[in-house]
């Protein structure tokens, strides 16, 4: 052909190659090894305990700096990727989740964290919310529930309550709530807990039990806005007078229509895992098809297999 | 048809047949519904075309509406080279009242109208300029293969009557209808053969001349025929690619339906995605994690794409993206070519966001701009579109098969520790950092962060002006190197004259016929075809003060000002008045004498002025 650059030469590695370290010398990072960036946020926002919190996970889980993505759109809440020592994106509003999911399925060697506040993930972001949720990608998901929009300064969000005086609804917001659990146990979630910063172990508890779960595992943690939205959710905080409910112990968190029930209690509700299920990932059934595929092909270098395909266009 | 020379020759066997003529092409035009199977008549010819060392193109429109309706495929094989799908058919045939009533205007006086006596009834005022066979196609069709089906079978009947009718290498054709039918049930197969024979054996000798296709010149190696979305699927898989996203919408969707088909085999997916935003994020996400990954789309899904993409550019994370445009703006016409999408491919997002657009030519273009696209991509961290159109994507060509083992390329990515990484280290050359992927340990602990804000080295976000500067001139660097490694385009023709046709895409056959015409009548004109839209390559502007007249033949817009896209894009680039548009935005291929049409009327309108 004629004026193609179909040859081109690999891309460039110039880098020195390094021999660090082998795998089981290693030792679990710390927060020094795990901190980047200081956090822009506002001192006293909700978001800086859910960040201390997934350094917490990572230490405790022990994953290395290349073993995990950390994944956000748009936000306040979603500057967590720059505030993390580790391989991270930092994509466009609302669309964190497809992002995060291309890594998941071409990379199934990776842990992926994806990190989203309340309008990046239930507004601009809703549809890929339900349907990564009802596909069951691999992955966790902590929304950032603020009840309004932060980054741009207080306008009203989809988790925003009824009556809550915003920018953009100055005598007060008008249009009915997400409420997000009922979102994702409707949308197909397969693993649905909420939890609040205000209680870090709880925190890390629900991110722990997220990270265990095989598929797409979500967690609504509330974190207050200090600067737009104080006091939202005093009334889950017993040192502010309000109650920490857990989910009750006898609760089946297999049973969809109990955790719904759940999830529909006035605030400050429950908090903990709502619903749980196994069902197959996407991951697995697509590895299944593609188990099946190759089977028929065993043995052919990839050039052979298109050319079976050229052999029939003859 | 052309060349003829007449030859009585004796046969034996086969039915007497007075006159053998002998052609070098022959424009064939078959017309009925698109349930009938027309498709399938034409595929026939154009693989037998590509078997037989012969060049074919194809052309076909099929009902915009799920329920069918009238639908055309029109074939043009030659001994020769073929360039377009031909203006005029040499032979049209007719299923319906309708194809006869519709389609007798794009036949050449003189020509051949076969027709299904049992559905049409011939008008008596068009005998005179068309030399018009009746044959029963429908119930012969019965008669052969029994049974009452609603009119299955007529297809291969006619395919038949055709096969007589220019002496097709019938073992070929056998061959090729059981490798068609022959995963069914084995009646399939016979009855698909009997109709073909009955077609075969009946007399049109005896009522028409019949044709026999000049020697072609022997070429070394085989031919494959295919459409254009395969050939860029199947390049897509040649250059490694193992991951894909999109959404479903006409004419992209047969890209993705491949690729989804045949990924797993190579252990990899193609995702049908809940929106074109999820798709290109989706795709955007797999590269990012190593491997360059591919999304598509047509008109209304690019538009939707447009803000991811600008993260790509800024972010430096590579990936292709596929434009099969067809007619817009909005839904437009699906069904339909056009070329206006030049501009969105080019400039579409905010901010400055320079990316690489190449258009491939022909269908075995496809097949190699796919990888070309996908090495660009991982060589600048750039995106990649790469703009097809609905009439490449849909006609069927031969070409040279491509030599798999050498060109199948595995993209891997490299996960081998690294002393220390800056993703986007200033100093670089031409701006070019190699990417190291998650997964990847970085000995000194410091880990990038790919970002749409504006950034630092690190990936970290700065509202430096300084720095903003400096990465936006070394996003755009990156592409000036790219501009200087492309090759300057060859022009078709000599290189001095008076009249430059310029083309991009799909365009280049009818613009090359055009010259080819022109030049016999004696005008002085010649062709070029750019592939590299973005960045355009160097040394254009020696190229077109060889001429006169600059003449960009597009199909879009002449727009507000007179320009088509891209005799746009190169005013702003050349700032050469000789640079004027040639333009038409019907929803149709060009027809060569169309184009000469044109031309003189355009240089008709520059004299008087
Ligand atoms: C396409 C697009 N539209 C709008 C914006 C502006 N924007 C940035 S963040 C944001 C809302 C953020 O709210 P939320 O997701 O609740 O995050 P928070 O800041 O509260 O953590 C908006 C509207 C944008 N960046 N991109
Ligand atoms: S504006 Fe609100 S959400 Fe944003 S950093 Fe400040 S306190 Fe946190
Ligand atoms: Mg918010």
């Amino acid at each position: 052909m004629s004026q193609t650059l179909s040859a081109m030469p690999a891309p460039a590695t110039n880098l020195a190659v390094a021999s660090p370290l082998p795998d089981n010398e290693r030792k679990p990072l710390t927060k020094k090894e795990l901190a980047a960036d200081h956090p822009t946020w506002c001192p006293g926002c909700g978001d800086f305990s859910v960040l201390a919190l997934y350094f917490k996970l990572i230490e405790k889980r022990k994953l290395q700096h290349e073993k995990f993505t950390t994944i956000s759109g748009i936000g306040c809440s979603s500057r967590f990727p720059y505030f993390v020592q580790a391989h991270g994106a930092h994509f466009i509003h609302g669309r964190a989740l497809p992002f995060a999911s291309g890594i998941s399925l071409s990379r199934p060697d990776l842990h992926v964290f994806a990190f989203s506040g309340d309008g990046d993930a239930f507004s601009i972001g809703g549809n890929h919310f339900n349907h990564t949720a009802r596909k069951n990608i691999k992955m966790t998901l902590v929304v950032m529930d603020n009840w309004v929009y932060g980054l741009t300064k207080k306008q009203t969000s989809p988790t925003s309550p009824l009556g809550f005086k915003s920018k953009t609804d100055q005598w007060g917001a008008l249009d009915f709530p997400i409420n997000p659990m009922k979102q994702a146990i409707a949308a197909g979630a397969t693993f649905v807990a909420r939890t609040t910063h205000t209680n870090p172990n709880h925190v890390l508890q629900m991110m722990e039990a997220a990270m265990d779960h095989d598929g797409f595992s979500f967690i609504e943690c509330l974190s207050e806005c200090v600067e737009f939205y104080e006091g939202a959710f005093d009334s889950s905080n017993p040192r502010k007078g309000g109650v920490f409910n857990l989910v009750p112990p006898d609760h089946d968190v297999t049973d969809e229509l109990e955790a719904y029930k759940l999830a529909d209690s006035p605030f400050p509700g429950y908090f903990g895992v709502l619903y749980k299920i196994a069902r197959p990932t996407k991951n697995a059934k697509e590895a299944e098809v593609n188990r099946n595929a190759m089977e028929k092909f065993k043995g052919l270098k990839d050039w052979q297999i298109l050319q079976k395909n050229f052999d029939r266009m003859k | 048809m052309s060349d003829s020379t007449t030859t009585t020759q004796p046969t034996g066997g086969v039915p007497r047949v007075p006159r053998v003529s002998k052609v070098s092409e022959a424009v064939i035009r078959i017309a009925g519904n698109s349930q009938d199977g027309i498709q399938a008549i034409g595929g026939f010819l154009a693989r037998l075309a590509g078997r037989s060392e012969q060049e074919v193109m194809t052309f076909m429109t099929i009902p915009s509406t799920i329920s069918g309706g009238p639908s055309i495929f029109q074939v043009r094989i030659g001994s020769g080279e073929v360039l377009s799908a031909g203006d005029e058919a040499d032979i049209l045939l007719a299923f319906y009242q309708h194809s006869y009533e519709d389609h007798i205007g794009s036949l050449k006086k003189g020509g051949i109208v076969l027709y299904d006596s049992d559905h049409v009834e011939l008008k008596p005022e068009w005998q005179k300029d068309y030399h018009h066979v009746g044959i029963p196609i429908s119930s012969l069709t019965v008669e052969a293969i029994g049974g009452t089906a609603k009119d299955k079978g007529k297809n291969i009947y006619a395919l038949g009557l055709v096969a007589r009718m220019f002496d097709l290498n019938v073992p070929k054709l056998e061959a090729l209808i059981h490798e068609r039918f022959g995963g069914k049930d084995q009646s399939i197969v016979k009855n698909a053969l009997s109709a073909f024979h009955a077609g075969y054996s009946y007399c049109v000798g005896d009522l028409i001349e019949t044709f026999r296709f000049a020697e072609s010149e022997k070429r070394e190696g085989a031919q494959v025929v295919m459409n254009g979305n395969e050939a860029l699927g199947y390049g897509l898989i040649a250059a490694g690619v193992r991951f894909g996203a999109g959404y479903p919408i006409t004419p992209w969707s047969d890209i993705m339906e491949l690729l989804r088909r045949e990924l797993p085999k190579y252990g990899g997916s193609f995702i049908q995605c809940e929106d074109e935003i999820a798709s290109i994020s989706m795709a955007i996400g797999a590269s990012y994690a190593g491997r360059v990954a591919v999304t598509g789309s047509s008109g209304p899904g690019i538009s939707l794409k447009t803000e991811a993409l600008g993260w790509a550019v800024m972010a430096e994370v590579p990936l292709v993206i596929c434009d099969i445009q067809r007619g817009g703006p909005s839904t437009g016409m699906p069904t339909n070519v056009e070329q206006s999408d030049l501009n969105i491919a080019c400039f579409g997002s905010h901010g400055d966001a320079p990316r690489v657009v190449i258009a491939p030519a022909n269908v075995e273009d496809c097949f190699y701009t796919a990888i070309e696209a996908v090495n660009i991509a991982r060589q600048y961290n750039v995106p990649v579109i790469i703009l097809s159109d609905q009439a490449i994507a849909t006609r069927i060509e031969a070409f040279p098969e491509p030599d798999l083992e050498k060109l199948c390329q595995d993209i891997t990515p490299d996960l081998t520790p690294v002393a220390n990484y800056k993703p986007y280290d200033l100093s670089a050359p031409d701006g070019i950092v190699p990417r190291v992927v998650p997964g990847t340990r970085i000995a000194n602990g410091k880990y990038p962060i790919a970002t749409g804000l504006e950034h630092d080295e690190m990936g970290h976000p700065t509202g430096s002006p300084k720095l903003h500067q400096q990465m936006t001139t070394k996003r755009r660097k990156k592409l000036q190197a790219l501009a200087a490694t492309l090759p300057t385009p060859k022009i078709y023709g000599p290189p001095e004259g008076n009249v430059l046709l310029v083309g991009w895409g799909s365009t280049q056959g009818p613009i090359r016929e055009a010259v080819d015409r022109a030049r016999a009548a004696g005008d002085s004109i010649s062709g070029l075809t750019l592939r590299h839209l973005n960045p355009l390559p160097d040394g254009l502007e020696n190229i077109f003060s060889g001429f006169h007249h600059v003449l960009v033949v597009e199909l879009n817009d002449e727009g507000l000002y007179g320009y088509g896209q891209l005799a746009g894009l190169l005013r702003a680039r050349f700032t050469d008045p000789r640079i004027r548009g040639v333009n038409k935005s019907d929803g149709l291929t060009w027809k060569v004498r169309d184009i000469l049409e044109r031309v003189r009327t355009t240089l008709a309108t520059l004299k008087k002025t």
